[in-house]
C-alpha cells in the first residue's frame, strides 16, 4: 500500500470568531445507574476551529459527544448548532468513532456512500459516487474504491470512515478516538491528514483523544476534563503556529504544554 | 572461544513431530475408515455370524438392495414415486418452516412485544416433544401429505425462530450507533445492517432446519402412512426385510444432503464476506 503524500499546506485561517456550537449548562444522569456522567459544561467552538478534549477514562467525554451529536438526550442544558438546537441526528454533523466500523458486504466506496444512500437513497448514491472516488483519492485510497473492508488495514479503514464522514459535506466534525486502535507512525500520518483535511474546508472539529501529543499538535485549544462529575476543569489555548508539522513534537514548547496538561490531570488519569 | 566464527556454531534446529492424519489426505483418511467398517462389519455378519442377518444385514445383503432400490429408482417404479412424494414434504415443509420462522424471528427480534410476549410462548412450546402433536396433525389434516408438511415444518421452524432473532442482536452497538448518526430509519437499520450481519446465524438456524424437516417428515410418514419413503421403510421393517431397510434409509439420507448442501451453497452466495473459514481467500 502506499500512502498519498501529504500535500503541502497553504496556512490555515486564522479562526473567524463566529461561534457555530455552543454548548450551556450541559448536564446528563444516566437513568439506568443514576449516574451522573456530566454535569454543567459550557463550551463554545468557534468557526474552523480545532477543539481536543482530553481526561480520564469515564469522565464523560463520549457522553458529551454523543450529546453533542444528537445521538444522546442531555438531562439539563443547551445544544445549539448554526442557531439551531440539536434533537437528534444531523447531515451537517460528521461523525468518527474508535472503530472504522465498514459494512463488511458493502465495498470501500459503498460504504463511504451509505450515508447518501440512507438519507437520499439509491439514485442520489450513485450520483454521489464520483465525489467519493475524489475523496478516497485524496486520503490515497483511490486502488481500493472497489475491494471490501476485509482487505484493507486499520489504518486504510480509518481512512475510509474519514471520507465516510466527509461525504455529506459536515460543517462540524465530532471525532471519538479516531485513531487510538492505530499504530504511532500511522496514527501521526493521519493527524497530518486530519489537519490537512480540516484546512481545506474550514471545518470545525472536536476530537475526543487519550494521546496528550494528538491533542497538542492538532488543536487550538484542550479542554481538560475530571470525572465524578464529569466536568470541564481547564482551557489551554496552544500557541505553536499552523501549520503544525510533526517535527514539532520535538521542541521544547510542545514538550513543556504536554508536562502542563499532564500535571493538571495528575493521578487521576491513571484510575 | 569468543572468537569462533559464526559458521561453527551450529543452526538451532527443530525437531516437529508431525502427526500422521495431518499427513494424510481427508479422502484417503475417509476411504480408510470406511474399508475398516465395511470389513468389521462384513467380518461379523457374512464371515463369522456373529450378529443374526434380521438384525444387521452383511455388507454384501445392503449393497445388493442397494442395487435394486437403485435400479427401481431409475426405472421411474414405485419407490420412485415414494421418493418423490417424500421430497415435496420435505420441500413444502422446509418452505412454510422458514416463512413461518423467519417472520417469527423478526417479531421477537426486531419489537419488544414480540421479545416479551410471544417470545415465553416459543420457549415453551419448543421444550415440548413435538413429534407428540402428529397424531393431532393426522386428526386435522388426513394421511395425506399435508398432514406430513405440518409436522415437518412444525419441527423446523423453532431452530429459524430463534437464530433469526439472535442475528438480529448480533449488530455491534457502533454500528447501531452509525446507523443512528446517519438519521436510519428504523426499517432501514433492519434491512441494511441488521438482517445483513445477522445472515451467519440465520444461515446456521436453517441448517438445523433442514435437518430437522427431515426428520419431521420421515416420522409422519411413519405414524401416518401414506405413499412416502417412510412408509416404504415401515413395510419393508415390518417384514423383517432389514437389507431394504438399510438400502432405503442410504437413498434416503441423499435427499437430506442434498437440502442441507442446498443451504450451504446458497449462505456461500449470500454471505461472501464471511471469509475466516476460507484461509487465504480473496474474492
Ligand atoms: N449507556 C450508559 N448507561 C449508564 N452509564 C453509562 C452509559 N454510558 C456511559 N456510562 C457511564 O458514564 C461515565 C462516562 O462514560 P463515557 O463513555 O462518556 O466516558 P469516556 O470519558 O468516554 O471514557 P473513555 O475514555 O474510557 O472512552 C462512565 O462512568 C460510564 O460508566
Ligand atoms: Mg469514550
Amino acid at each position: 500500500m502506499s500512502m498519498a503524500e501529504p500535500r503541502p499546506l497553504t496556512p490555515s485561517p486564522v479562526a473567524e470568531r463566529r461561534p457555530v456550537y455552543e454548548i450551556e449548562r450541559l448536564s446528563k444522569t444516566y437513568a439506568r445507574n443514576r449516574l451522573i456522567a456530566l454535569t454543567d459544561v459550557n463550551l463554545t467552538l468557534h468557526k474552523g476551529e480545532f477543539v481536543s478534549v482530553v481526561g480520564s477514562s469515564g469522565c464523560g467525554k463520549s457522553t458529551l459527544l454523543k450529546i453533542m451529536s444528537g445521538l444522546l438526550p442531555p438531562t439539563k442544558g443547551r445544544v445549539v448548532l448554526e442557531g439551531k438546537p440539536v434533537t437528534g441526528p444531523r447531515v451537517d454533523i460528521g461523525m468518527m468513532f474508535q472503530q472504522a466500523t465498514l459494512l463488511p458486504w458493502k465495498t470501500t466506496v459503498e460504504n463511504i456512500l451509505l450515508p447518501i444512500e440512507i438519507r437520499e437513497g439509491r439514485a442520489a448514491a450513485q450520483a454521489a459516487r464520483p465525489r467519493a472516488m475524489d475523496l478516497l483519492q485524496l486520503v490515497g485510497l483511490g486502488d481500493f474504491a472497489t475491494v471490501y473492508p476485509g482487505e484493507l488495514s486499520g489504518g486504510m479503514a480509518q481512512r475510509a470512515s474519514i471520507c465516510r464522514m466527509l461525504i455529506s459535506d459536515p460543517a462540524v466534525l465530532l471525532l471519538d478516538e479516531p485513531f487510538s486502535a492505530l499504530d504511532e507512525l500511522t496514527r501521526d500520518f493521519m493527524n497530518m491528514e486530519l489537519q490537512r483535511i480540516c484546512a481545506e474546508r474550514n471545518a470545525t472539529a472536536f476530537l475526543v483523544t487519550h494521546s496528550l501529543a494528538e491533542a497538542v499538535i492538532l488543536s487550538d485549544r484542550i479542554l481538560v476534563m475530571k470525572p465524578r462529575p464529569g466536568r470541564i476543569v481547564e482551557e489551554i489555548v496552544i500557541d505553536l503556529p499552523r501549520p503544525r508539522t510533526l517535527e514539532m513534537i520535538n521542541t521544547t514548547r510542545f514538550g513543556e504544554i504536554v508536562g502542563h496538561i499532564r500535571d493538571l490531570l495528575g493521578k487521576e488519569a491513571f484510575v | 572461544m569468543t572468537d569462533a566464527p559464526d559458521t561453527q556454531k551450529e543452526d538451532t534446529v527443530w525437531v516437529e513431530h508431525e502427526a500422521l492424519i495431518d499427513r494424510i489426505p481427508r479422502w484417503v483418511a475417509m476411504l480408510g475408515l470406511f474399508v475398516i467398517v465395511v470389513a468389521i462389519w462384513d467380518l461379523a455378519t457374512a464371515r463369522m455370524a456373529w450378529v443374526s442377518p434380521i438384525i444387521l444385514p452383511s455388507p454384501g445383503e445392503t449393497f445388493f438392495d442397494l442395487i435394486f432400490v437403485g435400479k427401481n429408482l431409475i426405472g421411474g417404479e414405485y419407490m420412485l414415486v415414494a421418493l418423490w412424494t417424500t421430497t415435496k414434504t420435505v420441500f413444502w415443509g422446509f418452505l412454510i418452516a422458514t416463512t413461518i420462522g423467519f417472520s417469527l424471528g423478526v417479531l421477537v427480534g426486531e419489537t419488544k412485544f414480540g421479545e416479551r410476549a410471544v417470545m415465553p410462548y416459543l420457549v415453551a412450546i419448543d421444550t415440548m416433544p413435538k413429534v407428540a402433536f402428529a397424531p393431532l396433525f393426522i386428526a386435522w389434516l388426513g394421511f395425506d401429505i399435508a398432514s406430513k408438511v405440518a409436522l415437518a415444518a412444525f419441527i423446523a421452524t423453532f431452530p429459524i425462530v430463534v437464530s433469526t432473532a439472535a442475528g438480529l442482536y448480533a449488530a455491534s452497538e457502533n454500528e447501531r450507533m452509525l446507523f443512528k448518526a446517519m438519521g436510519a430509519t428504523r426499517l432501514q437499520t433492519l434491512v441494511r445492517l441488521k438482517l445483513p450481519t445477522g445472515l451467519p446465524h440465520i444461515f446456521t438456524g436453517l441448517k438445523i432446519a433442514a435437518v430437522g424437516v427431515m426428520a419431521g417428515a420421515i416420522t409422519g410418514e411413519f405414524l401416518g402412512g401414506g405413499k412416502g419413503f417412510g412408509a416404504l421403510i415401515r413395510q419393508s421393517a415390518s417384514q423383517m426385510d432389514t437389507p431394504r431397510v438399510f438400502a432405503l434409509i442410504l437413498y434416503l439420507s441423499l435427499l437430506g444432503l442434498l437440502l442441507y448442501f442446498t443451504v450451504v451453497w446458497v449462505q456461500r452466495r449470500f454471505v461472501f464476506w464471511n471469509k475466516s473459514e476460507r484461509p487465504g481467500g480473496v474474492g
